[in-house]
Parts: C-alpha cells; sequence; structure tokens
C-alpha cells in the first residue's frame, strides 16, 4: 500500500486523517487525482484553477522533493510513503 | 576573539569543559552577533538559550507589547511584564539571566528600507516572525547581505526548521517559491499552537545557531527538519538549491528588496482580517436585530465545534466551515444572513463565496469577539 500523509492545515478536508492509504497507483499526479476525487474539497488547497500544483505546496516520496525526481510523472514504487508538505509560517 | 573574565570563565564552566566548545568556542560565542526577528514563541527560547549561552551581542526586533495571551507559550514575559512592549520585558528577563551580554533593541517593524542595514551588524539572523510577508523579507534579506537564516516555523502540532543560505545551501525560496494565497493558510492566531511547541522549535533554532557560530555538528542545511508533537515523530527531508531561484540562484532576477506585502498578495490598505469589499454588519446592530422578535435574519456560525464550546451568539446556527456548501444548497436565497466567526475572517470568505451564488449575506464585523466585547462581557474571551 502507499501511505499519504496529510498535513494538519489540510486534515480538515480528509475527515481529520493524517494519512490516507491507497492501493498502487502509478504516480504522482493519478495518486493525487485518487485523493481529490475522494475529498474535493482539497482541490482548491492543492492546484491553482489552472490545474498546477502550487507552489507553496512540496509532495515529497520518501525524503525526496518530487521536483528533483520526476515531478508530478514520478513513479511510484507500491509500499511509497508520500507526504504533503505545505509552507506553515506561525512562530509568534 | 574576545577574552573571557574570571566571572565568565565561572559562569561557562560547563561549556568549558566540552571539547567542542572549550575556551576558544566561548570566545566566539562572546565575539558573535545574532539578530532574533521576534520576541514571541520561537523568539523567547532562542532569547534565554542565546543569552544563557554567552552569545555576546543579540538584537531583538520586536514593536508588540505583552498580551495575557502571549503566556502560554511566550516563556520570555510573564504577569510582571503585561501591556508593556515585549522589549523591555525582553531586557528585564534577559539582563537578570545573563548581565554579561550586550543587548540592542530594535522596536519597529522589519521592512524592505531597514532590513538589510540592521542585518550587516550581524553574524547570524534568526526567524522568529509569524507572517509569509516578513518570511520571505528575511529570507531575501539573508540572502542579499549573505547571512545564514536559522528558520523555524509552527502550526498546531507541528513544526519545521532548516537552515537557509548557508554554506551554498538552499534558501526558504528555493524550497517554497510563492507564499499562499491570503487565507488559503491559518494562521497561529486562527488555527491555535500547542505551547510547548514553539519551545521545542525555538530551542533547536537556539542549538542551529550555536552550532553555526562554533562551526562544529551537522548544520541544519539543505535538509527540512519536521516535528510532529502528537506522534513524538522527527523526521528529515531534503532540500536542494533550486537552479531557478530567482534571489539565490547564479543569475538572479531579483537582486534588492521588493514589497513583501504585495507579493503575497495582501493589499497595503487591509489591516483587518475581512475583506473591505463585502457587505458587513456591526455587532451592534446584530444585537438590535436579534432582540425584534419580527426580524427574518438568520445567523450563521462557522466556527468549529471546539470553539463552539468555548461561546456562542444565542439563536446562532451552526454551521462549520466544510459543510457550508451542501446546507446552503437547500436554502432560501430570499432570506437574509450573517455570518459569524471568531474575528471576521473566515466568515467575510463564507459570505463572499454566498454572494458569488446569489445569497443576501453579510459578515458579522470582528466576529463573535466583538460580541463579546461591546454586547456580552461574561462571554469568554479566546
Amino acid at each position: 500500500m502507499i501511505h499519504l500523509n496529510i498535513p494538519t492545515p489540510l486534515r480538515p478536508f480528509v475527515n481529520g486523517k493524517d494519512t490516507l492509504t491507497f492501493s498502487e497507483v502509478g504516480t504522482v499526479a493519478s495518486l493525487l487525482d485518487h485523493l481529490v476525487t475522494d475529498y474535493e474539497k482539497l482541490k482548491t488547497h492543492l492546484f491553482t484553477p489552472e490545474g498546477s500544483l502550487r507552489k507553496f505546496i512540496n509532495i515529497y516520496v520518501g525524503d525526496d522533493d518530487i521536483r528533483f525526481l520526476n515531478g508530478l510523472d514520478t513513479i511510484l514504487s507500491p509500499d511509497a510513503e508520500v507526504s504533503i508538505i505545505p509552507s506553515i509560517a506561525g512562530g509568534y | 576573539m574576545t577574552p573571557l573574565s574570571q566571572e565568565e570563565a565561572q559562569r561557562y564552566a560547563r561549556h568549558l569543559i566540552l571539547p567542542e566548545v572549550g575556551k576558544s568556542g566561548q570566545e566566539c560565542l562572546k565575539s558573535a552577533s545574532v539578530l532574533l526577528i521576534g520576541a514571541g514563541g520561537l523568539g523567547s527560547p532562542m532569547a534565554l538559550y542565546l543569552a544563557a549561552a554567552g552569545v555576546g551581542h543579540l538584537g531583538i526586533v520586536d514593536f508588540d507589547v505583552v498580551d495575557v495571551s502571549n503566556l502560554q507559550r511566550q516563556i520570555l514575559h510573564g504577569e510582571s511584564t503585561l501591556g508593556q512592549t515585549k522589549l523591555n520585558s525582553a531586557k528585564k528577563r534577559l539582563k537578570d539571566l545573563n548581565p554579561f551580554i550586550h543587548l540592542t533593541l530594535i522596536e519597529e517593524p522589519l521592512t524592505s528600507d531597514n532590513a538589510l542595514s540592521l542585518f550587516k551588524d550581524y553574524d547570524v539572523i534568526a526567524d522568529g516572525t509569524d507572517n509569509f510577508p516578513t518570511r520571505y523579507l528575511v529570507n531575501d534579506a539573508c540572502v542579499l547581505s549573505h547571512k545564514p537564516n536559522v528558520y523555524a516555523s509552527i502550526f498546531r502540532f507541528e513544526g519545521q526548521l532548516s537552515v537557509f543560505n548557508y554554506q551554498d545551501g538552499p534558501c526558504y525560496r528555493c524550497v517554497y517559491p510563492e507564499p499562499p494565497p491570503p487565507g488559503l493558510v491559518p494562521s497561529c492566531a486562527e488555527g491555535g499552537v500547542l505551547g510547548v511547541l514553539p519551545g521545542v522549535m525555538g530551542s533547536l533554532q537556539a542549538n542551529e545557531v550555536l552550532k553555526v557560530i562554533l562551526d562544529i555538528g551537522d548544520v541544519a542545511s539543505k535538509r527540512l527538519v519536521l516535528y510532529d508533537a502528537l506522534k513524538l515523530r522527527f523526521r528529515e527531508l531534503k532540500l536542494k538549491k533550486d537552479p531557478q531561484c530567482p534571489i539565490c540562484s547564479q543569475h538572479p532576477t531579483q537582486t534588492q528588496l521588493i514589497d513583501y506585502q504585495g507579493f503575497c498578495g495582501i493589499s497595503a490598505d487591509s489591516t483587518t482580517e475581512s475583506e473591505p469589499s463585502i457587505p458587513s454588519m456591526l455587532v451592534k446592530e446584530l444585537a438590535t436585530l436579534m432582540n425584534n422578535p419580527a426580524s427574518k435574519t438568520v445567523l450563521i456560525d462557522v466556527r468549529e465545534a471546539h470553539e463552539r464550546d468555548i461561546c456562542t451568539i444565542e439563536g446562532s446556527i451552526w454551521v462549520p466551515l466544510n459543510q457550508v456548501d451542501d446546507y446552503f444548497l437547500s436554502c432560501d436565497k430570499h432570506q437574509h444572513y450573517i455570518i459569524h466567526c471568531k474575528s471576521g475572517g473566515r466568515s467575510a470568505k463564507v459570505v463572499q463565496l454566498l454572494r458569488n451564488k446569489g445569497f443576501d449575506a453579510c459578515n458579522l464585523h470582528g466576529g463573535i469577539m466583538a460580541w463579546a466585547h461591546e454586547i456580552d462581557p461574561s462571554m469568554l474571551h479566546y
């Protein structure tokens, strides 16, 4: 199974879950497709109205940023750990 | 290098016997200067530990005053300094902790006009701010002035830590090229934060500052350290320099500081959470309406369940944010709706959404906190 880690700010849109599991999905793009199909309200948080991944959200496969792998076309192994890492600004 | 006095040698005895620090390391700390941006949640432990460790010159930028709601996490301040400036409060505490260090207190906001001239006097910059415009400003000013940026940020139970712009490592913009649109990511004031979390992350920042000054260990450059306080889990992600980075790449497209409010999509004249263009109502007007039995106005509370536990306005209907779309599918478009949240930010977005769908909706200005201040002082504030 592929494990997808959901960061705190996005958990309200996936019924509070911190991890979701998916059976084999192929690429990061198809994983995210499955995700926003299952949880429609996540879509505006992850993608711009034009459909590209928002630039304050990074996707990691294991501990590697997909921007330095093959982007959304990065192929996922059946036991991949994928993480959505948004920028957060709190600190005061 | 500045030599240590007899008193200082005694004070730092536990450092002097560490081979990795020793006398020369302690003298190095004494000669070092660190600029802390913010004396809040992250800035508190950083200031305390860096002062205690004997960093010779600490600068602190802050222009806030100590509020009672700060004391849940901002351990630099206390009951005795409520209402005073945070810098005054910090000065009292830090001078008591270590009279041997030099403090520079800068009571003004960090801006594109003053950042470079402030940064030039310091070896290391430590970012303890709470908003995206200042985070990008700190980053860009660090890159332009060739200073390491010891960074942490927090949200609810999660923290992120890295040392940016260190020995040819990536900068903040390499990792997050653009900020989120305003309102998409809630702030700690909206989303809450566990009080200990800035303590953990600020302490880690202080530790990285010391490592940078002493040139020891593996500095958290080229990696993002994630801390999950609920799971007690630390993770590390690899960071790389973005060859297209607009500010730190070999051919930067940006060579000076910019308007960071504009960069983050915040207009210069918006001082409150709410959008100025949407209709809003004052709490006094709402109170009059609620007392009128003939009123057909419907008051909708879009806060979360745990916020309703703290306080509610009698007669309000609870429709949490994630149920707004579904709830209004079956609502009458001829009805007048007043939407409220805690202080008017989230409800403003709902009002905009409903008006786009043709509903007659308006925002309660200042939210339930304005109601608590002006109409019902017995209501619990949060």
